[in-house]
């Protein structure tokens, strides 16, 4: 309201509400926030992408009649048993801790039903996300919390996490409140401490060394199953061509908009790079090393719809992860809580104090009471609808860009809205020819 | 029987060592010309003796179940590495990160184990007849690490439950790792494992045990320094 001939009160853009509200709570704690998920800022993203589609020189296929595969085979390159998939949409990992047994076994009810893959996570492999889940990816990650051969051998593809989109070079920790009776046993640590994920592996240190353990790997699983190795946004092209070299049978690439279950803030904000921003590099090292679509790549981090699908494999992607998705999808930040959410001093949408324990959702929890919100059937389904539609809606744009496979999508069928995306995804700027970094045209 | 690593592949010794059949095959192995391999012995489920004949690279008897292991030479990175139960003894000397992450089971190394002996193990029992190197038992979770020689820097560095018994100096203690009581519950454990190990000559009261002030167990600001 204008008075007195003064000018309207003007917000700062440097000193915004949000940032304002840090400040003060900083200066109240004297500790740094934590909290999940990934980057909330605005990134470039595959919003920023469109497909042409076909037009006089490419010819569409019938949206309802003419078939357009999605099946994907990972890990071709050494593998005896590779994972054959019906659609290019995994399930990232995720850990039991972080989430609890109900939500897990929801997440491998979704996945089998929908023909996919889901992912343990740090604390090992609960038997209810084996017993759901038809395709299991067993992580090794720096903790080793509940790693176990056995398991290992239960594993459909192995994962050895270097790295995670939302902390690159970083680790982890699960605050004591989260640190149940079970978790505890799991993890073989006392109960109620903070358990600390290390952010190194303990047994090898660069590429060289990564090799040895893949091998070791493989020797223990009799060359079965496929190793994935998993690595953060941070410099795409070399990790990669290293990831490559080390013998990778998959490459899985998170970018900086991909979850976490807890890291602070100013990590997840200020280190990594934008998913758009990742895969033409990554596809660049498996091109000059001739391994394009003999060592697959998974891109993760910010994949919300079949069209986020679409894009990244029409910059080369053999498959997408989701994880933040796959949550929301079985329930998390659901309208439905708001009063909880309310008392907890957020709202649905935003809720992001994962490592707390208090998710009114029943996802990212160890209380028993919050737990039994979630009927892991219930959310199962919803689960493997929501990965239905997404592979519906990548076909549906295949098709219009003339694809009878997802995998035949190409960054030729892609223009870009933005000079910034235009120059990541290698694709010309809308309405003229030009790619930043390629031509001047 | 004899498996010769100049004459078989690795795959190929790994295998039978892998699929013992309880009623048919023999229970007594040795693996000659290792020449520094790595992954000899790994993954293995039997309760088997084997015996390798010389010097070994990384991960030798990683993820061990029940097999009981005698390397005469040393070895490399990981030796044991998340060994859930059974034996590995090592006759010569151990690189870096002997028993990490191991779950159980007693590893044994007669001369000298490099740094981070023992890093985030989560059950098994160490006796390191020698010397240890830098951040041994780092995040260490439980079980027993026993050196009869000295330890490096930083022993214990954000030590979770595990003991530590050192016969000789510590060059310096890890955040949150503190000399703590040798009491008789601990004197009597110390001994059975030096007996395990063959070392009863030693005597547990000439030993210093270590563990976890547990003062970093939760995240408080004012331990920040610490961190």
């Amino acid at each position: 309201m204008r008075k007195n001939n003064k000018t309207f009160p003007r917000q700062s853009w440097t000193f915004d509400e949000y940032t304002n509200s840090e400040i003060r709570r900083a200066a109240e704690t004297g500790i740094y926030d934590i909290r999940g998920g990934g980057s909330k800022r605005r990134l470039p993203h595959f919003d920023d992408l469109l497909f042409l589609g076909a037009s006089i020189s490419r010819y569409p296929l019938e949206g309802y009649r003419e078939k357009c595969s999605t099946n994907v085979i990972l890990g071709t390159r050494y593998a005896k048993k590779p994972l054959e998939l019906e659609i290019p949409i995994t399930i990232a990992g995720m850990s039991f801790g972080a989430l609890s047994g109900s939500a897990k076994e929801a997440l491998g009810r979704g996945a089998s039903i929908a023909g996919t893959s889901t992912t343990t996570g740090d604390g090992g492999m609960t038997p209810e996300e084996r017993g759901q889940s038809n395709h299991l990816v067993y992580q090794l990650l720096p903790s080793r919390y509940g790693m176990n051969p056995d398991d290992l051998r239960k594993a459909d593809a192995i994962e050895v996490v270097i790295g995670q989109g939302a902390k690159p070079g970083g680790g982890g920790m699960l605050l004591g409140q989260k640190i149940s009776d079970r978790v505890a046993e799991m993890r073989t640590l006392p109960k109620g401490v903070d358990q600390r994920s290390a952010c190194r592996h303990p047994d090898w240190t660069g590429p060289d060394d990564l090799k040895i353990k893949i091998l070791e790997l493989r020797e223990i699983t009799k060359w079965k199953v496929p190793i994935f190795v998993k690595i953060a946004g941070s410099r795409p092209y070399y990790d990669t061509a290293l990831a490559i070299k080390a013998g990778a049978d998959v490459v899985v690439l998170d970018g900086m908009q991909g979850g976490t279950a807890a890291t602070q803030e100013v990590f997840i904000e200020n280190v990594g790079q934008p998913t758009l921003g990742c895969i033409r590099p990554a596809v660049d090292a498996l091109q000059d090393l001739d391994m394009h679509r003999k060592v697959q790549l998974i891109i993760s981090g910010g994949v919300r719809n079949g069209s986020d699908v679409a894009k990244a494999l029409a910059l080369g992607a053999d498959a997408v992860s989701i994880g933040s998705a796959a949550m929301i999808a079985i329930g998390d930040n659901d309208p439905k809580w708001e009063k909880d959410y309310n008392k907890l001093g957020t709202t649905a949408g935003a809720y992001d104090d994962w490592h707390e324990g208090n998710d009114p959702a029943g996802i990212s929890t160890q209380d028993p009471k919050l737990m039994k919100r979630l009927d892991p059937i219930k959310a199962g389904k919803k689960l493997s609808n929501y990965l239905k539609v997404m592979t519906l809606e990548a076909q549906t744009l295949a098709r219009a860009c003339g694809k009878n496979n997802l995998h035949n999508l190409e960054p030729e069928d892609l223009c870009a809205l933005t000079v910034e995306a235009a120059a990541m995804a290698r694709v010309p700027l809308a309405g003229t020819s030009w790619i930043p970094g390629i031509n001047n045209k | 029987m004899k498996l010769d690593l100049k004459k078989l592949k690795l795959r190929k010794v790994n295998e039978t060592l892998q699929s013992i059949d309880p009623k048919r095959n023999n229970k007594n192995y040795t693996i000659l010309n290792p020449e520094g391999n790595h992954a000899i012995c790994v993954g293995l489920t039997d309760d088997i003796d084997i015996t390798v004949k010389g010097h070994v690279g990384y991960y030798c008897g990683g993820m061990n179940q029940n097999a009981n292991i005698i390397v005469e030479g040393n070895v490399g990175t990981g030796v044991a590495e998340n060994m859930m139960s059974g034996k590995i003894h090592v006759k010569g000397n151990a690189s870096q990160s002997a028993g990490a992450t191991a779950h159980g089971g007693f590893l044994i190394i007669d001369g000298d184990a490099s740094s981070r002996c023992g890093i985030s193990m989560k059950g098994i029992d160490i006796v390191v007849k020698g010397s240890v190197g830098h951040m041994s038992a780092f995040m260490a979770q439980s079980g027993n690490l026993i050196v009869c020689g000295n330890a490096g820097e930083a022993l214990g560095d954000s030590l979770y439950e595990t003991d530590i018994y050192i016969k000789g100096k510590v060059k310096s203690l890890g955040a949150d790792c503190i000399e703590k009581k040798m009491d008789n519950k601990h004197l009597k454990k110390l001994d059975k494992l030096l007996k395990k190990a063959n070392l009863e000559k030693l005597k547990s009261k000439d030993f210093k045990r270590y563990g976890s002030a547990r003062k970093l167990y939760n995240f408080k600001i004012d331990n920040v320094s610490s961190y």
